[in-house]
C-alpha cells in the first residue's frame, strides 16, 4: 500500500473520526472516547506505518497489528474501511446481528484482524508470541509486530507478564503503543490505580520507551522509525492522547468511555469534525 | 475388533508409568513429525515432561516463567504466526488460572493451541487440595471448539499427544502426576472422539475416563467373580463424546455407572448423563469427587477415602444393580 503524506494522514484521521461518530450513532451502543482519541494513531498505522495489502489481508509478508483493548475497535474498523479492506458502507453494520463488525473484534469474522480481543490485558502477549516466532524461530528480520494497548488496561497483570517476557527476549521487532488518555471506566487512571512512573516502569522491564503527543502524525511516525532502529529491545510508545479528541463535548470526559452519541449529539459532532471546529470551510483542506 | 489389553494387567509385574511421561514422549515424536510444533512451559519443564522436547528442539522451546496467563496468550500469538504450540503447566494453574485467556484468545479466536494440564486428579497425592485439579474437565468441556482428552494410561497419552498435534483445533489434555497402571498396548486403537469397549458385558456398563478406566477393569473382574457381567467402556475423549458407542452400550446393558478422578459436577459423568437423559434415559450412578476438595495423602489412601478403588466400585455396583432396575425401551 502506498504511504500517505502527513497532511493526507491528518485528513484520513478526520475521516476516521467521522466514520466513528456515524457508526456509534447507528449502533446505539459502543465506546466513543477511546476510538476518537486513537484516530491519529490508526490513521498513521494504516496509511503509513503498516506494510499491508488490504486486497490480500493474509499476505505472508505483511506487518502484524494486534489490538489489545478490543473495545476501541470502531477506530480499527474505520481505518480498515478507509484503507480499502472492505466497503465503508459496512461500517454502519457495527454491532448488528450478523455483522462482521462485532462489538469487540473477532478475528475469524473479518479478514484483516489478527486477533480476537475484548477482555483486557492479553494483546501484548499475543504480539510478543508472534514477534518471538519471527525473531527466534523463523529468522524473519523485515517484518514488525505492532500492538495498541489502553492505559487503564495496564492494571491487568497479564500485561506485565508479557512486558517481562518481551524484555527478557529483547523482542526488537515488537512495537507497542499505549493510549495514554488518563481515563478508565470508573474515573481517572491516577485515581483508580496510579500508573506513574509509567516510563520508568517500562524501562525497568527492559523496554525502549518513547513519549509522544499521540495526535501529532509526524511524532507517531518518527517514534516508530526510532523503535525499528532499536535492535536490542522492544519499544513502547506512550502516546499522550485526548479522549474524545475532535469532539469538544466528549474530550477529557470519562463518561464518554462507554457511551455512543445520540442523533443530535452525532449531528453536532460531525459538523465540528467536518469543519475542524469551524477552522475550515471545505473538506480536504490541507491535502 | 476387540481392544487388546496388556497381558501383564492385574499381575504382580503390571506396568506402571505416569501419563505425563507418555505426553513427554508423544510431544517429542510430534516435534519430529512436524516442525511447526513448538512448546512453551511455565517453569515446570521437567515436571510436565517437556524437557524431552526441549533437549531435542531447543530453538522451538520457550520458557515463560511462572506466568500462566502469559503462557497461553503468547502461544495464541505463535499460533497466529503458523505454529502449533503446546503449553504445559499444572492443571490447577492452566487452565485453572488462565481460563479466560484460553476462552478468548484460543477458543473464540480459534487457534490450535494445546493446553496440557499435568497433576490433574487425586493421583497428585501429597501436594494436597490446591494442586489436585478436579474442576478442569468441567471448565474445558463447556468451551465451544475445545477438544478434551483424559488419556487412560501413558501409552494412550503418547498417542493422544501426537493426535492433537495434527487436529488443527484448540485442545486440552489432562495428565496425572503419579505412575498409573498401563492397561493398553501399542496396538490398542486411539482416535480422538472414539470410546472403546475394553470388555463386553450384559448386566451394566462401567464407563470411565482417564486413569479411572483401570479401576473399572478391576471392578469388572471382581463383579464377574460374583456373577455380574459388566461391560467396560473406556472414554478417553470427553469432548467430542462418542455418542454412538455410549448409547449402544447403555442400550445393551440398561444400566450405567461413570467414573472420573474429578468433580462429578460438570465433568465426564455429567457429559454422559446429559447425553443419556436425552437419548436413552437409563439409570446412572456417577463415581468421582462428590462436591468436595481433595487433601494430602498417598494416592492409594485418597482413592480409598473417596470411594474410588476398583474394589469399592465393585461393591457399590453390586448393591446398586440389585436395587436398580434396568432400563427397557418400549418396543
Amino acid at each position: 500500500m502506498d504511504k500517505l503524506t502527513v497532511p493526507q494522514i491528518q485528513q484520513k484521521a478526520n475521516d476516521i473520526r467521522e466514520d466513528i461518530i456515524r457508526m456509534l450513532e447507528k449502533a446505539g451502543s459502543g465506546h466513543s472516547a477511546g476510538p476518537l482519541g486513537l484516530a491519529d494513531i490508526f490513521a498513521a498505522l494504516y496509511f503509513n506505518i503498516l506494510n499491508i495489502r488490504p486486497e490480500d489481508p493474509e499476505w505472508a509478508d505483511r506487518d502484524i497489528f494486534f489490538l489489545s483493548n478490543g473495545h476501541t475497535v470502531p477506530v480499527q474498523y474505520a481505518a480498515m474501511a478507509e484503507a480499502g479492506f472492505f466497503d465503508k458502507e459496512e461500517l454502519l453494520t457495527l454491532r448488528a446481528f450478523g455483522s462482521r463488525l462485532q462489538g469487540h473484534p473477532e478475528r475469524e469474522r473479518l479478514p484483516g484482524l489478527e486477533n480476537t480481543s475484548g477482555p483486557l490485558g492479553s494483546g501484548l502477549s499475543q504480539a510478543a508470541g508472534y514477534a518471538y516466532t519471527m525473531q527466534y524461530m523463523d529468522a524473519i528480520k523485515h517484518r514488525y509486530v505492532y500492538v495498541v494497548m489502553g492505559d487503564g488496561e495496564l492494571d491487568e497483570g497479564n500485561i506485565w507478564e508479557a512486558a517481562m517476557f518481551a524484555g527478557k527476549n529483547k523482542l526488537s521487532q515488537l512495537i507497542g503503543f499505549i493510549d495514554r488518555n488518563n481515563i478508565q471506566i470508573d474515573g481517572s487512571t491516577e485515581d483508580i490505580m496510579p500508573l506513574e512512573d509509567l516510563k520508568g516502569k517500562w524501562e525497568s522491564f527492559g523496554w525502549h520507551v518513547i513519549e509522544i503527543d499521540g495526535h501529532n502524525i509526524e511524532s507517531i511516525i518518527d517514534a516508530v522509525s526510532q523503535g525499528r532502529a532499536i535492535t536490542n529491545r522492544p519499544t513502547v510508545i506512550i502516546a499522550h492522547t485526548i479522549p474524545g479528541k475532535g469532539v469538544d463535548f466528549m474530550e477529557y470526559d470519562y463518561k464518554w468511555h462507554g457511551t455512543p452519541p445520540n442523533s443530535e449529539q452525532a449531528k453536532i459532532a460531525l459538523e465540528k469534525l467536518r469543519t475542524l471546529d469551524g477552522k475550515i470551510t471545505h473538506e480536504g483542506a490541507g491535502v | 475388533m476387540s481392544y487388546p489389553l496388556d497381558p501383564s494387567l492385574f499381575s504382580d509385574n503390571m506396568k506402571l508409568d505416569p501419563t505425563r511421561a507418555g505426553f513427554g514422549r508423544g510431544l517429542k515424536a510430534a516435534g519430529e513429525a512436524n516442525e511447526a510444533v513448538v512448546a512453551l512451559c511455565a517453569d515446570l519443564t521437567e515436571s510436565t515432561q517437556m524437557h524431552l522436547f526441549k533437549e531435542a528442539f531447543p530453538k522451538r522451546f520457550v520458557e515463560v516463567g511462572v506466568a500462566e496467563q502469559n503462557l497461553v496468550t503468547v502461544a495464541s500469538g505463535m499460533a497466529r504466526a503458523g505454529k502449533i504450540p503446546f503449553t504445559s503447566s499444572y492443571a490447577a494453574f492452566s487452565p485453572g488460572r488462565n481460563w479466560e485467556q484460553i476462552r478468548t484468545t484460543i477458543a473464540l479466536n480459534n487457534q490450535p493451541v494445546k493446553i496440557v494440564g499435568s497433576h490433574a486428579g487425586i493421583y497428585t497425592g501429597k501436594d494436597g487440595a490446591t494442586h489436585q485439579m478436579l474442576e478442569d474437565i468441567a471448565l474445558m468441556r463447556v468451551l465451544p471448539r475445545m477438544v478434551v482428552i483424559a488419556p487412560g494410561d501413558a501409552i494412550e497419552a503418547e498417542k493422544a499427544t501426537k493426535a492433537i498435534a495434527e487436529n488443527g483445533k484448540p485442545s486440552y489434555i489432562r495428565l496425572a502426576r503419579e505412575k498409573t497402571p498401563v492397561f493398553s498396548v501399542e496396538e490398542s486403537p486411539f482416535e480422538i472422539g472414539k470410546a472403546y469397549i475394553l470388555k463386553d458385558g450384559t448386566d451394566i456398563s462401567l464407563m470411565g475416563t482417564g486413569t479411572m478406566t483401570y479401576q473399572l477393569l478391576v471392578a469388572a473382574k471382581l463383579l464377574a467373580e460374583q456373577g455380574i457381567n459388566a461391560e467396560v467402556v473406556h472414554v478417553p475423549t470427553i469432548k467430542p463424546l462418542d455418542e454412538e458407542t455410549i448409547v449402544a452400550s447403555a442400550k445393551r446393558t440398561g444400566r450405567v455407572i461413570t467414573a472420573e478422578e474429578a468433580q462429578i459436577a460438570g465433568g465426564f459423568g455429567s457429559a454422559v448423563t446429559e447425553l443419556l437423559s436425552e437419548k436413552l434415559p437409563v439409570p446412572i450412578h456417577r463415581f468421582g469427587m462428590q462436591d468436595r476438595f481433595g487433601e494430602s495423602g498417598d494416592p492409594k489412601d485418597l482413592f480409598k477415602a473417596f470411594g474410588l478403588t476398583g474394589e469399592q466400585i465393585a461393591e457399590s455396583v453390586k448393591t446398586w444393580c440389585v436395587d436398580t432396575p434396568r432400563y427397557h425401551q418400549e418396543a
